[in-house]
């Protein structure tokens, strides 16, 4: 018998290891081949540490650049709220931090549930207006790709689905819970094969640009 | 309608009044009945009169594999109410545990009541249908599959009682060793209505056979087969306990004070979200309390595959595998195919820079 629940039952168990191997596997691959490049050696005197340097490269590039700012405020105001919006909908909802707690042993508290569905309701919000904004700006619309309308929507569909999930939208609701799970494995499948891989890599970016230039005694 | 057994042809009025069953409580009982129905009140009379006027279908009630829990739920269904009484005045002409007649009688009687109400009787089944071996359960020599296929073939309707019977239930648990099935997978051409439930709410079953008297049809069903009055909306809607789910608000233990304040649940595996019964409304033993107001998470007894659905403590959210125990292998081959990936960029790195030739001013020159 298929049954919705069945449909649930497949996404949180086979469904759910698959996309975890194809998760951690693809990671792995993807940092690895980069890391095992190396750099040639630097025999110039180093003028500066590196450490410092870079770690305050991480964290101030993480802050808009003023120019860029004024040039595209909608892009990079947009990409704050919805950056914020899904991070608080992934690990301050208390349902994702019992699974997280489940899989890997850490948890912290949680917010209020409606709470977390508003900031869910602005993340959706924003998200189609950022896709709005990709179709109509010309230069935005020549520089994407498929692969960028990609990113948009295995990004959009967990957070969509989740909100319908919460509100019961869908009926039965072991069928809505699964379609929720089943969009969050194909992010995960999709994740360490295209450009959201730099919700990793810009770690090792931002690093290095900073150390790089801390090393030369320059300002990064 | 049937004509056999005790108090044959008397009206279920006549029969109720004879039990000292006032007009009064034969009413309210009409008048819960519509609302369970989610029918409006102003039916509540129009029930009473088909009620009233109801002669007693007979009933041939068959156990496969099962509990007897859904027969316990049914006999203690707040006796001695009106919804007990409209049990008995069905007639229930074969009934393992609650029929005086045993051994070649008793099948007799099943027969009897399958000749005598040719189409017109309805079966209730509670339990699941072995098919991997006739011989996993069977009754006076006939095996479950046959005996199921003989009684339908003259019924007017079928009713699962229970998840066993509704979806498989717990002998279909994996493995499934006998390989069991539901009566819906084996009954085609028959209506048939699944109350599931482990067990099912004393009233719904009542309900449903209810609903037939009255109005000589079943009723609405949802995807599952189950009546919609009953099952139309989730334990999760109808939970008192809501607001402290939608505020974020969960006990963590069962004694902590989240517990003890009446917080919601979820995270001590309540699968209210996904189970649909009327539990939280018709609650149970005599309306005094169900699950989740008694402090347990609910199980989601009355949904298809609840025994394989992962622990009954694990918060639904979590994935039912374990492959976080297989982690360290699963990082152990990313790190090794990292490692191949990394040698041969490498290598694509190294040959690049043998093969690269500089390129002087006369080279570029010479270009057209
Ligand atoms: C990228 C990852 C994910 C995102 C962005 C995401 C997002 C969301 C959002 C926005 C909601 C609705 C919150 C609200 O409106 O209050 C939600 C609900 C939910 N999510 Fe996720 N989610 C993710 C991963 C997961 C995973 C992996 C699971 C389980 C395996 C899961 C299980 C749930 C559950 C059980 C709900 C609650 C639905 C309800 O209240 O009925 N989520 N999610
Ligand atoms: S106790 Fe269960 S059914 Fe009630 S609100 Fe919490 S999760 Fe939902
Ligand atoms: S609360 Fe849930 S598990 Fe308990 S009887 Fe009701 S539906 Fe079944």
């Amino acid at each position: 018998m298929s049954t919705p629940v069945d449909f649930l039952l497949w996404v949180r168990g086979p469904g759910f290891d698959i996309a975890l191997v194809v998760f951690i596997i693809g990671i792995l691959i993807r940092l690895l081949e980069v890391l095992i490049l190396g750099r040639k050696p630097d025999y110039a005197e180093p003028r500066g540490g590196e450490l410092g340097a870079g770690l305050r490269t991480l964290l101030t590039r993480t802050l808009p650049e003023p120019g860029t700012f004024k040039r595209s405020p909608f892009t990079v105001v947009g990409g704050y709220i919805w950056h914020i919006g899904f991070f608080i909908s992934l690990f301050l909802f208390v349902p994702h931090i019992e699974l997280i707690d489940a899989t890997i042993g850490l948890s912290w508290p949680g917010i209020a549930s409606n709470l977390v569905d508003a900031v869910a309701a602005v993340t959706l919000v924003t998200l189609v207006a950022m896709l709005f904004s990709r179709l109509t700006h010309p230069v935005k619309r020549l520089l994407s790709g498929p692969e960028d309308y990609l990113s948009w929507l295995v990004t959009f569909l967990p957070v969509m689905t989740g909100y319908l999930a919460y509100h019961r939208m869908i009926d039965p609701y072991p069928l809505v819970l699964g379609l929720h799970i089943l969009s969050v494995e194909i992010l995960m499948v999709v994740f360490p094969f295209t450009k959201l891989m730099h919700a990793f890599t810009f770690i090792i970016a931002r690093w290095y640009n900073g150390a790089m230039a801390g090393r030369r005694g320059v300002q990064s | 309608m049937a004509e056999t057994g005790k108090g044959m042809g008397k009206t279920l009025a006549q029969s109720l009044r004879e039990s000292g069953v006032s007009r009064r409580g034969f009413l309210k009982f009409c008048t819960a009945t519509a609302s369970m129905m989610a029918l409006p009140p102003s039916m509540a009379p129009a029930i009473a009169q088909a009620l009233g006027k109801a002669k007693r279908p007979s009933v041939i009630w068959l156990s496969f594999q099962e509990c007897t829990g859904c027969t316990e739920s049914l006999t203690r269904s707040h006796s001695p109410t009106v919804e007990n009484l409209i049990f008995d005045y069905i007639s229930l002409d074969y009934h393992h545990t609650l029929q005086v007649a045993a051994g070649e009688g008793a099948e007799a009687a099943r027969e009897a009541a399958m000749r005598e109400n040719k189409g017109q009787y309805i079966v209730v089944v509670d339990g699941s249908i072995p098919l991997g071996n006739p011989g996993y359960s069977a009754i006076a020599g006939i095996s479950n599959l046959q005996m199921l296929e003989e009684t339908v073939a003259g019924a007017a309707a079928v009713v699962a009682v229970g998840t066993c019977a509704a979806f498989g239930g717990l002998p279909h648990a994996k493995p499934n060793p006998t390989g069991a099935v539901s009566v819906s997978e084996i009954v085609k051409d028959k209506p048939v209505v699944n109350v599931s439930g482990c067990p099912p709410i004393p009233t719904v079953i009542t309900g449903v056979l209810a609903h037939f008297l009255t109005f000589g049809s079943l009723p609405e069903l949802d995807a599952l087969g189950r009546p919609m009055a009953f099952f139309g909306k989730s334990i999760h809607d109808r939970c008192y306990r809501r607001p402290f789910y939608d505020k974020g608000l969960y006990a963590e233990t069962f004694d902590d004070e989240g517990a003890r304040k009446g917080w919601c649940l979820y995270r001590l595996g309540c699968k209210g979200p996904m189970a649909y019964n009327a539990c939280a409304t018709a609650k149970w033993n005599r309306g005094t309390s169900w699950p989740v107001e008694s402090g347990h998470g609910c199980l989601g007894c009355s949904e298809p595959d609840f025994w394989d659905a992962g622990g009954f403590y694990n918060a639904l959210s979590i994935p039912d595998s374990d492959i976080t125990r297989q982690a360290v292998y699963v990082a152990g081959a990313g790190v090794a195919l990292g490692a191949v990936a990394g040698a041969v960029n490498r290598s694509k790195q190294a040959r690049a820079r043998e093969e690269h030739e500089p390129v002087t001013i006369d080279d570029l020159d010479k270009r057209p």
